[in-house]
């Protein structure tokens, strides 16, 4: 076809419509005329001959209509003419409309808001060019599959890889800021030169670091982050080459950062570079200092290359180094799989449910639209009896629901855009890249996509029943139409609902048990009344082993003393869910091992004698570490249950003897305390490093004491609300020294918390899926009992009138329900089974398949849908048999 | 009327096509010329002419214009475009073909075989 000539046609019918109408009539009257004319030469009078021409052309509006649709117009004009009609059926029932819109709405709402999250955690890219060429690079060792790098090890990988164009190295370092005689704590990292432009980030102001800035003797130099930029000093550009104050010393600011950078989604405030970093382990293989890696691989070389050049290079060191790399290796990981793989799972789980809460949304538009197309039996049967074909009845249908579907998905992204912001405001810090998530367009095409096919999944059934409807039997049963069909139909969208609502009931009883598991779990101190919080010590890099000691004593002393705090500890090393740092030991009278590598690992808390009671933790043998444990004193420590479990299985452990490596000492055990749950009550990491004990911290060796000069946590245990006694104690702070500072203050149930955040999350996500999937259900099962009823209102009168009770009617009504109830659940229950198995990584205390969870559920929604049967079922009941004989 | 064949399904452009070639026309002398070239042998519903009219002109194969009939009617008159023309000669040869093929197949005798 003439693409130019089906354009012209196309438009001078819709747009000269009634040009064309006329010129079609004249034209057809024309021959008309021409043939009145010849039939009346024949002798014909003229009325006869026009009759006889009118009689011979045929049906002139059919063919009119044949006519149109050649033109190609009649398609758009009946689309225009469906809208049209669809609104108005629309907005002739009211209350069916409001209510197939918001639950389309909700169902769609929540699908644009999960997905919008899954778009702007999984999908989009990182914000930095070429993101799948970054990638983060751990270092491994026996036990710990992505540990962090040493200085030393990460300068030769810098300078033997071929797989990577550069490579950065950074870690944590925080500084106290002195600025007008307040001190204040920045987050910092220290960063080797390369690191903004591995990441592909430009400074827009001044310059990054180069390698004169990164090596020891350097002048201090710092870069500032747009935001700390903006706050301090109002984004003035004379910035630059102005000083601040950090630790005690003097950093000459040469750059800022743009404002919008974050790094696996935080914010710092100043970069220092790592090469002046002057401390003595920093340079030591053997140490590890918290340092991470991150690489941009060539253009071209795959993430396996990459790996397979690195494990190369850690070979090479390995045989170089063979006392620190002996058994060290290199773990690549993309970037992005980094930061957000540990969310992927959950967020993939809560998509599916959100999923089958559309369906189930679906299905109740589509028994609404049922239930209304059999008010509109007649309505179709009239006008497949006038001529119209199955396509167009089934075309108009199927433009009403387009229209409801379009209703609702606007609305649903209103709501998702509300809802989405709002959820994210409940949860803060559950996701990583939450700040990339926005209903940008990708969402938008979602949204519209999914619209577009639930207008399908709800209206095309009812449409294609409606269509087939046969005129002939509808007219004369003077709109009954076939129910039993529709009734089975009905029957089917609500077990679906069921089955559907089952799958997701399950998954948020199971979620909800596992909670209630990781709640009753110990984790081994008490959480309730105690808190944690940092602080730092102003020029604490000239502080004697000596003074750093008499300082903390002071501290101590001075937080005793503070009303409201019943015990409190200094402490370094792990301390649960913050931090985790080990040691390598042996146990005295077995023989040492050759090197690190190859000693036994433990966690190791450095504690005060008020740690037993500020934590929590609970005495089981021997004794607590006292204040007599001191610099003076011979070394002790208390081990951990596991400690005890797995290195004097069949002995008393107190009174033994452990050597730390680390530490240069031979410590001797006085006693055993709980386990302490270190990763949070769930399941630990892989390869985590189970045995623990505690340390006294004055007895920390002199050559570490600076570390320890710097800044040290706190754990104090109040007697009331702890946070109410923080004010307390920033008071008694600022006597000692107004220039320490106090950050990081969490509440150890705050810790807790946040270590099931994602789950409790999904827990609260899948249950008000669940909820609104359990309503939607019990308004289908109503709805379709409702209806059942009162078709069946003649049945049952006649039932009656024979000598049915009343009984017997519930027991009818009751048993329709109960089997569209019982399909579902056995669909819904074998879903379920196959379905659980994929959020088993979620659980916790509970399996996929843990039948209180099913058994539940079964009963929840058998009861519910008792319910929601039992109300009509009674209206059936009250049936008059004399006024339901007489009804029709 | 009754020994008048029937059209088969596609014939009724092709004749369309064919009579225009003639000569414009307006729609009911393309029947009449359908009629006088076919000897009156072929029945065409007078109102089914229409549609077809109109399918030929969105497919660009005629082309219609405004003009006054032999008996003083406005009426639409139509013409073949190049794109018919091309067209009718290819149909035409088509079914040329096809009749041919046809009547060599029923004019077959069981001693041919």
């Amino acid at each position: 076809m003439r693409p130019l000539a089906w354009l012209r046609s196309v438009a001078s019918a819709l747009f000269h419509r009634s040009r064309v109408e006329t010129e079609m009539d004249e034209e057809l009257r024309s021959h008309i005329r021409s043939r009145a004319d010849d039939l009346e030469r024949t002798g014909l009078p003229r009325a006869e001959a026009e009759r006889r021409a009118r009689v011979e052309f045929g049906g002139v509006e059919r063919f009119k209509e044949e006519c149109r649709e050649a033109t190609g117009a009649r398609a758009v004009e009946e689309l225009a003419q469906d809208v049209r009609f669809g609104f108005r059926m629309l907005r002739k029932s009211p209350a069916f409309t409001a209510i197939a819109i918001l639950i389309l709405a909700v169902g769609i709402g929540a699908n644009t808001a999960l997905f919008s999250v899954v778009n702007g955690v999984l999908l989009n890219p990182l914000p930095f060019p070429h993101p799948d060429r970054l990638v983060a690079i751990y270092g491994t060792t026996p036990g710990v599959s992505a540990g962090p790098v040493s200085y030393l090890n990460f300068l030769d990988w810098q300078r033997e890889t071929r797989a990577f164009s550069s490579l950065a190295i950074y870690r944590n370092q925080d500084y106290n800021y002195l600025a007008t005689g307040a001190a204040r704590r920045l987050s910092g990292y220290q960063i080797s030169a390369g690191f903004f432009s591995t990441l592909g980030v430009r400074p827009v102001l001044g310059r990054a670091f180069t390698a004169a800035d990164d090596r020891i003797g350097a002048a201090p130099v710092v870069i500032l982050s747009g935001g700390f930029w903006q706050r301090q000093f109002g984004s003035s550009p004379g910035i630059l080459g102005k000083s601040l104050n950090l630790n005690g010393a003097s950093y000459t600011v040469v750059g800022v950062i743009p404002s919008t950078f974050t790094f696996y989604g935080q914010h710092h405030d100043v970069y220092t570079p790592i090469g002046q970093w002057t401390d003595s382990s920093f340079r030591d293989r053997r140490v590890d200092v918290s340092a991470h890696a991150i690489g941009r691989l060539k253009p071209g070389v795959t993430l396996a290359q990459a790996q397979a050049d690195m494990e190369d290079v850690a070979h090479s060191l390995a045989v170089t180094y063979p006392m620190a790399d002996n058994h060290s290796g290199v773990k690549l990981i993309a970037m992005k799989e980094d930061i957000v793989g540990g969310v992927r799972p959950f967020l993939v789980v809560l998509l599916a449910s959100v999923g089958f809460l559309l369906l189930i949304a679906c299905a109740n538009v589509a028994n609404l639209l049922l239930a209304r197309s059999l008010g509109r039996a007649r309505e179709f049967g009239v006008r497949v009896a006038l001529g119209a074909g199955h396509m167009r009845v089934v075309r108009q249908l199927l433009t009403e629901s387009f229209l409801l579907a379009g209703f609702g998905g606007a609305l649903g992204l209103l709501l998702a855009y509300l809802g989405t912001r709002a959820a994210l405001d409940l949860v803060p810090g559950t996701l990583p890249r939450a700040r990339h998530i926005s209903l940008d367009s990708h969402v938008l095409l979602f949204t519209l996509g999914i619209s577009i096919v639930s207008g399908i999944l709800f209206g095309l059934a009812p449409s294609l029943r409606a269509s087939r409807a046969n005129p002939q039997g509808i007219l004369k049963e003077s709109g009954r139409g076939s129910s039993g069909e529709r009734h089975r139909l009905q029957g089917t969208f609500v077990a679906l609902e069921v089955a559907l609502a089952v799958v997701l009931l399950v998954g948020a009883g199971l979620m909800v048990r596992t909670l209630a598991a990781l709640l009753r779990v110990s984790p081994g101190y008490n959480p309730d009344r105690a808190i944690t919080f940092d602080l730092s010590l102003p020029d604490a890099a000239k502080a004697t082993p000596a003074e750093t000691r008499a300082r903390l004593r002071l501290f101590d002393a001075k937080m005793r003393q503070v009303p409201g705090v019943e015990a409190v500890s200094v402490t370094l090393g792990s301390r649960p869910m913050i931090h985790d740092s080990s040691l390598p030991f042996w146990i005295e009278g077995q023989p040492k091992p050759a090197n690190l590598q190859d000693m036994h690992q433990a966690l190791f808390y450095l504690v005060e004698a008020g740690f037993e009671k500020a934590m929590g933790v609970k005495l089981l043998r021997g004794r607590f570490i006292t204040a007599a444990d001191n610099e003076r004193g011979p070394v002790v420590i208390d081990i951990d249950t596991v400690f005890a479990r797995t290195y004097f299985p069949h002995e008393n452990p107190v009174g033994k003897y452990v050597n730390l490596a680390g530490f240069n000492v031979k410590a001797k055990i006085v006693g055993v305390v709980d386990h302490v749950r270190q990763w949070g009550p769930g399941p630990d990491p892989e390869s985590a490093i189970e045995a623990q004990f505690d340390y006294p911290f004055m007895q920390l060796p002199d050559k570490l004491m600076p570390l320890a000069a710097d800044a040290v946590a706190v754990v104090l245990r109040t007697r009331g609300d702890p946070t109410r006694v923080m004010a307390s104690v920033r008071r008694a702070m600022a006597q000692i020294d107004p220039r320490e500072v106090v950050y990081d203050v969490q509440t150890m149930n705050e810790v807790l918390a946040d270590s099931y955040a994602a789950r409790r999350f999904t827990m609260i996500l899948l249950g008000v899926f669940a909820a609104l999937a359990l309503l939607l259900s019990c308004v289908g099962i109503y709805g379709v009992i409702s209806c059942t009823v009162g078709r069946g209102t003649h049945e049952i009168g006649l039932r009656m009138a024979l000598g049915a009770q009343r009984a017997d009617v519930m027991r009818l009504v009751l048993g329709q329900g109960a089997r569209m109830v019982l399909l579902g659940l056995a669909v819904g229950v074998v879903a379920a089974l196959g379905l659980t198995r994929l959020m088993a990584g979620e659980l916790f205390g509970v399996t996929p398949h843990d039948p209180a969870t099913f058994a539940a559920v079964a009963f929840l929604l058998s009861l519910v849908a008792l319910l929601a049967c039992y109300i009509p079922a009674r209206r059936a009941t009250r049936v008059d048999p004399v006024v339901a004989l007489r009804h029709e | 009327m009754t020994d008048r064949a029937r059209l088969l399904p596609g014939t009724l452009d092709l004749l369309i096509l064919k009579a225009v070639s003639l000569g414009p026309l307006h729609g009911y002398g393309i029947l009449l010329r359908i009629g006088q070239i076919s000897r009156k042998a072929l029945l065409i519903e007078q109102g089914a002419l229409y549609p077809a009219l109109f399918r030929l002109v969105r497919q660009g194969l005629l082309k219609p214009s405004w003009g006054t009939s032999e008996n003083n009617r406005r009426a639409k008159f139509y013409e073949l475009t190049a794109a018919g023309r091309k067209r009718l000669r290819e149909e035409a040869d088509g079914w040329n073909r096809l009749a041919a093929a046809i009547a060599v197949a029923l004019g077959a005798r069981p001693e041919q075989i």
